[in-house]
């Protein structure tokens, strides 16, 4: 019996119980949960300024169907009207008057039908426009923030790996006087996030004459200590044989760094890699205070200052926010199985 | 490489011609590092020849120490100048010295728990907020975490896609999942829309205190479960399938070999994330910032955009105490961090 129990449990269930069905629903509940509001986000960002502020609102979007009658400049929208007798038809309006509409059939465009607003209804068709980001590009100053945004996300990530690695294979691949001094200092700061020391920061920031710079934004937060203590924890790892027969072999130090340490140390550096642009493209409140001029904007702080604007309608924002959040879903979309499995190795310690 | 579609099947050609392509790019990028490294090696090779191999590290670990030193270790120094002198001025030596008036102002309540009786009473609110907060944030942090990691630690099928699905909005910013979620919680949007087709009334999700602070919790819970799922499956994953397998063998039902082997074998990893994410909840400000901007009224006021708005968003900005508030929060993170060690060395 108990043998029978132990062989299920390695060989895996065949039969559905309870407890299963449970799971599934709670994982599919979590896609709907999860997936659910960006699904909405990008739905909305295609309906048009009318559409948007209709309640309650439809999932889809959708656009009333137009036709070019003879004899009129513009297209005409179409509407079905129901009779008083009950019979339907689709008609095109041509001008609406207080509560009357003049209507007219698009096959015989000579006659005028008037109708009580009530009796019609439009004509619509699920839409996807493209009018939104159009427009939102003109009035949002998209290209540039996104450019903005590349050159803090890749240059700060290449110089974070740079500078963190360098410290790293110093900490853990040397022994001498203040090493330990050094490390357990970086270590303390670890749990200090930057928020507590917004003020004087900004202060020397404004002092070197960096404040609406990108360095500004870039160079503060490279010497991260989390990023150190990982590499180096890795590091650690690494045989210390294959460096001194690197060092037997006459490479320089600099060489065994970039040449054996650094490829060695390849999957900390991935998930490096991917915490630095995760932090990077998604950092809010240090452009936010290091920028002020909208030419240095990042797509976050462009964002968030578009929102707050008056007169900005839902419609743009929504296709701005779609636009903001497209990069990094895609990076996710390519990289999801090692991002996931990166970070649980390697995040915990 | 251009190579002839007509030679060839099409399929082949493409998959050849990627490989070739991938190829041809490996080795640029190698040849590019080495090229990189070569050329700094001069310079390294040359520092090395100057201060020999025992000054070597020094040089490595200097840029990080620079950096470090600058832009951290240096303004948290200066974070105590500014929260012990007074006035308006940004350069800290044009500061008059106030000695402690900046934390007396902070400090000073007839009750601790009636922020209208304390001299800040903003502080203070900024306080309560932050704690109730902290609390109720973590709790169902720690717990739907622990939850989703057991569900997918189970033989499921699609484990991998379930997984990126609760991790996804990890990866979004601050500000978008403001905004996806404002746009849902608004007055005229989508769960009010829910609520009247469904025969409710409309509720004021963002314009009432509870609510909005309600949703401040679950927001943040949606935006970084994901995170904590993936460290709590991986601690899961870590317990032995054998530990199990004895148990059963020992004929304990599911229930006994949850109490009695995964939650105790998992309390190290629960500690982590709870540790983790009560130092990412103490520091809630973005998404805040960009859903309620603390409101309706100081609901949704937490300690950070108190410390903010007097350091950068106030035309009358009081950096003193906004320095002093700030050392009073990181005197509350390096407790909470302390109280882990303990834990932790009771733990073992």
């Amino acid at each position: 019996m108990s043998a029978l129990k132990a062989l299920r449990l390695r060989k895996g269930r065949t039969r559905l119980d309870i407890t299963d069905v449970l799971s599934y629903l709670y994982l599919f509940a979590g896609v709907i949960v999860m997936f659910g509001p960006v699904v909405w986000l990008v739905l909305s960002s295609f309906k048009s300024s009318g559409e948007i502020n209709k309640f309650p609102p439809r999932l889809l979007p959708y656009k009333q169907e137009t036709v070019q009658v003879e004899g009129y400049e513009e297209p005409l929208p179409l509407f079905e009207v129901t009779f008083e007798d009950g019979s339907r038809q689709i008609l095109a309006q041509v001008r609406r008057v207080g509560l009357e509409s003049q209507m007219v059939d698009p096959a015989n465009p000579g006659e005028i039908i008037k109708v009580h607003i009530d009796q019609r209804q439009p004509v619509e068709q699920v839409y996807f426009g493209l009018e939104n980001y159009i427009e939102g590009v003109k009035s949002f100053d998209f290209g540039r923030y996104l450019w903005n945004s590349i050159v803090v996300t890749v240059v700060a990530t290449a110089l974070t790996l740079l500078v963190n690695s360098m410290a790293a294979f110093s900490l853990s691949k040397y022994r001498y006087r203040g090493r330990e001094a050094i490390f357990l200092v970086m270590i303390s700061t670890l749990m200090i996030p930057l928020s507590v020391v917004m003020v004087p920061v900004f202060l020397v920031v404004t002092r070197v004459g960096w404040t609406n710079n990108l360095l500004g934004v870039i160079v503060p937060a490279a010497a991260t200590p989390t990023g150190v203590f990982l590499l180096r924890q890795y590091m650690l790892t690494i045989p210390d044989e294959l460096i001194d027969a690197a060092r037997i072999d006459g490479a320089s130090e600099w060489r065994i760094y970039s040449q054996v340490v650094v490829p060695l140390a390849k999957p900390a550096m991935a998930v490096l890699t991917i915490f630095s642009v995760m932090w990077r493209w998604n950092d809010f409140l240090w452009p936010l205070i290091v920028l002020s001029r909208s030419e240095y904007f990042t797509l976050q702080v462009g964002l968030a200052s578009f929102q707050g604007e008056l007169n900005v309608q839902w419609n743009l924002i929504l296709a701005m926010t779609v636009l903001t959040l497209l990069p990094i879903s895609l990076v996710f979309a390519f990289l999801q199985r090692h991002i996931t499995t990166g970070i649980a190795t390697t995040g915990m310690k | 490489m251009l190579v002839q579609p007509g030679i060839s099947p099409k399929e082949k050609v493409n998959r050849g011609a990627i490989a070739t392509l991938r190829e041809i790019s490996g080795t640029a990028v190698n040849a590019v590092y080495e090229l990189v490294i070569s050329l700094t090696d001069l310079v390294f090779s040359l520092i090395q020849r100057i201060i020999g191999i025992r000054g070597m590290p020094y040089i490595f670990v200097l840029p990080n120490l620079l950096i470090f030193g600058i832009f951290i270790l240096f303004p948290m120094l200066l974070n105590f100048v500014y929260a012990f002198t007074g006035g308006a001025s940004f350069m800290p030596f044009d500061r008059p010295w106030a000695g402690t008036r900046n934390f007396e102002r902070l400090l000073t309540c007839e009750n601790y728990f009636e922020p209208r009786t304390c001299s800040e009473d903003l502080f203070w609110r900024a306080v309560w907020n932050t704690a109730s907060y902290v609390v109720i944030q973590v709790s169902l942090m720690v717990l739907f975490s622990l939850i989703t990691a057991l569900v997918l630690n189970r033989s499921i099928k699609g484990r991998g896609f379930f997984r990126s699905v609760y991790f996804y909005p990890v990866m979004l910013s601050p500000i978008v999942v403001a905004l996806i979620w404002k746009w849902i919680l608004q007055s005229d949007g989508l769960l009010n829309g829910i609520l009247v087709s469904l025969g409710f009334n409309k509720l004021p999700f963002l314009t009432n205190a509870a609510w909005a602070q309600f949703w401040v919790v679950v927001i943040s819970v949606w935006a970084y479960m994901g995170f904590y799922t993936l460290i709590l499956l991986a601690g899961l994953q870590s317990i032995p399938t054998e530990m199990y397998e004895a148990a059963a063998i020992d004929g304990a039902n599911k229930w006994q070999s949850f109490w009695k082997i995964t939650m105790p074998l998992l309390r190290p990893t629960m500690l982590v994330v709870t540790v983790l994410s009560v130092i990412r909840a103490v520091q809630i400000f973005e998404l805040v910032f960009a859903f309620t901007s603390g409101g309706p009224g100081t609901a949704t006021l937490y300690l950070v955009q108190y410390i903010y708005n007097y350091g950068f968003a106030s035309p009358n900005k009081q950096y003193g105490l906004a320095a002093a508030a700030s050392l009073l929060m990181a005197g509350a993170l390096v407790i909470l961090t302390l109280l882990q060690l303990i834990f932790q060395r009771q733990e073992e």
